[in-house]
């Protein structure tokens, strides 16, 4: 079975002036969490998308699905973690209590922030977790990326030819992406943030899938002007 | 939901562009699958129409021949992962005379409304035909132009008196090919002819009575009722040609898009009291019709496939400009596109 992880847990305290988190913020018609969880509510090769929200916007979440999808049983909301592994624990968790975990489970995980993806590259990711184990949505990078130890001096410029910058979904095999957090130890989950670096920390091999550009994360105002202008091209939108 | 939209803005450009679909709408929401090109389309993305016309057209997603699956449906019609034949044309008014592709209100996809090239596609459910899965998908893609030729044959059925010993058939492109093989299954008694200017394409009509180059027809070859699939400035020749060689009381139908005037033996017209009739879009009832051939005849099913020229994966923007530019080296054949965008 197929599920979608929705990942909303994060306040999005980089927005700005606004005190709502920066996935409740309307982008065209609605908020855009909603745009994110109806491209996988759409797709029935998943059994169930579940959303992680901060636990006091549960309820508001759970009514503006309703409002859109109707009264479904496709989707549920329940309450992040106070990191990023925590939340996408809590959601491992959810399909174990409620569906069991097998070989052929997947989870599709993707940030709420990112309203653009499109059918190929989540078809590409439950293809890609199926075959290889884990998989992560990446573009080539585009700017030179420079490394510094100290945040003063340049340490390296590393072969941009061999970067990319890394988007989401990410996917994985549930039981093992469970089996590699459960080995963790408290300080590595407090830093590994990224669920496909502890895969390749632990010597799994993460497959690539090609990104689009335009998948963009809405994280600063900039990004929600760039993404309502995307939008019909109108920011006022 | 956010959906991608890939439209031609100027001849040769290709932008992505984003609108909302409301999911609160009944409504089936397809994924394309299989596309191919049209004629159509290839004058719009080449800037073959007058400048007004773009200007009036453009932005505009290309492509009205389309193949989908369904990925979500929220009027209990289809099933997710049901394999259907895309309308492109949508009516939206009803009349009792007029039918649904020659109402002018109605709307048609890659002219003037936004063709196939999306992410998603939202449509009516009465705009969607299922196709069982062992018809040759690439075939699927061009069920449209199918129907089309579908279209002609029943309204000629219709309008044509019922001798029907010859029929002659102008025209050695993608719509001659597909009318002389329906009128071959539909009309088995029937020596079908055809008529066409390049030899080598002649060659592919092997299953009609005769295949003649425009200048080897017999003089003394009558003809029951001609259909002209030519179009251009090559119409004319061929619509008098047709003239000539009719019997009286036939019918000869008009297929080919001309963008000038065509002048015609008006005369012989009247003189034999032929019928002329034109037809071009085709309605639901004539897809319907196309899929249940497509499903029972598995031997026309492999003529048709002769007809698939390149393939594309499309997989990318410059893929579209690759699989126009393909589509531009074929004198007969289809473009299909695998859409993986």
């Amino acid at each position: 079975m197929v599920f979608a992880v929705v990942l909303a847990g994060g306040m999005g305290s980089r927005m700005g002036n606004s005190d709502t988190p920066k996935q409740y913020l309307e982008l065209g018609g609605q908020p855009i969490i909603i745009h994110t969880i109806e491209k996988f509510f759409v797709n029935e090769k998943f059994e169930h998308v579940i959303v992680l929200t901060p636990e006091s916007w549960v309820a508001h979440t759970l009514n503006m699905i309703k409002k859109s999808m109707g009264n479904t049983d496709r989707v549920s909301v329940i309450p992040g973690g106070d990191t990023r592994n925590d939340t996408l624990y809590n959601a491992i968790k959810f399909v174990e209590e409620r569906y069991g975990i097998d070989d052929d489970t997947i989870l599709v995980t993707h940030d709420a922030v990112r309203p653009f993806v499109t059918h190929r590259i989540i078809e590409e990711n439950i293809e890609a977790a199926r075959k290889y184990g884990a998989c992560d949505t990446v573009v080539p990078a585009t700017d030179t990326i420079v490394e510094s130890l100290d945040g003063e001096i340049i340490s390296s410029i590393p072969d941009r030819a061999t970067l990319f910058q890394g988007q989401t979904p990410q996917s994985f095999n549930a039981k093992k992406l469970r089996d590699l957090y459960l080995s963790l130890t408290k300080e590595e989950k407090e830093n590994l943030t990224d669920a496909c670096k502890i895969f390749a920390m632990k010597g799994e091999t993460v497959h690539l899938v090609e990104g689009e550009v335009s998948n963009i994360k809405i994280t600063y105002p900039f990004d929600l002007k760039v993404a309502a202008t995307m939008l019909k091209g109108d920011i006022d939108k | 939901m956010i959906n991608s939209i890939y439209q031609l803005t100027a001849p040769r450009m290709i932008e992505v562009t984003y609108d909302e679909i409301d999911l609160s709408v009944p409504s089936v929401i397809i994924r394309p699958t299989r596309l191919s090109i049209c004629k159509a389309d290839q004058r719009y993305y080449q800037g073959a129409r007058s400048k007004a016309v773009l200007r009036k057209k453009l932005p505009m997603a290309l492509i009205h021949e389309c193949m989908g699956e369904v990925v979500f449906d929220s009027t209990g019609t289809f099933k997710a992962g049901d394999r259907v034949i895309a309308i492109p044309n949508t009516p939206i008014e009803d009349d009792e005379i007029i039918a649904e592709n020659y109402r002018t209100t109605s709307k048609f996809r890659s002219s003037g409304f936004d063709g196939f090239l999306q992410d998603y596609v939202q449509m009516d459910p009465d705009r969607l035909v299922k196709v069982a899965d062992f018809v040759n998908p690439d075939v699927c893609s061009f069920a449209e132009l199918i129907s089309v030729a579908m279209h002609v044959i029943s309204r000629f059925d219709k309008i044509a008196h019922k001798r029907r010993d010859t029929i002659g058939v102008w025209g050695d492109g993608n719509l001659g090919f597909i009318i002389a093989l329906l009128l071959n299954y539909l009309c088995p008694n029937t020596r079908i002819y055809v008529f066409g200017i390049n030899h080598d394409k002649l060659s592919y009509f092997s299953f009609v009575h005769e295949a003649i180059h425009i200048d080897d027809i017999p003089a003394d070859l009558k003809l029951d009722h001609c259909f002209e699939c030519v179009g251009g400035p090559g119409a004319e020749n061929a619509i008098n040609q047709a003239i000539d060689h009719i019997n009286p009381e036939g019918t000869i139908v008009l297929t080919g898009v001309s963008e000038n005037n065509t002048a015609i033996n008006t005369r012989m017209v009247l003189e034999r009291g032929l019928r002329m009739f034109g037809s071009s879009r085709s309605g639901r009832e004539d897809f319907v019709k196309t899929v249940k051939f497509l499903e029972e005849n598995k031997e026309a099913v492999r003529y048709f496939e002769n007809l698939i020229g390149d393939v594309i994966d499309v997989r990318t923007i410059p893929d579209i400009h690759k699989a126009f530019d393909a589509d531009l080296t074929y004198r007969i054949g289809k473009t299909v596109l695998h859409w993986n965008k």
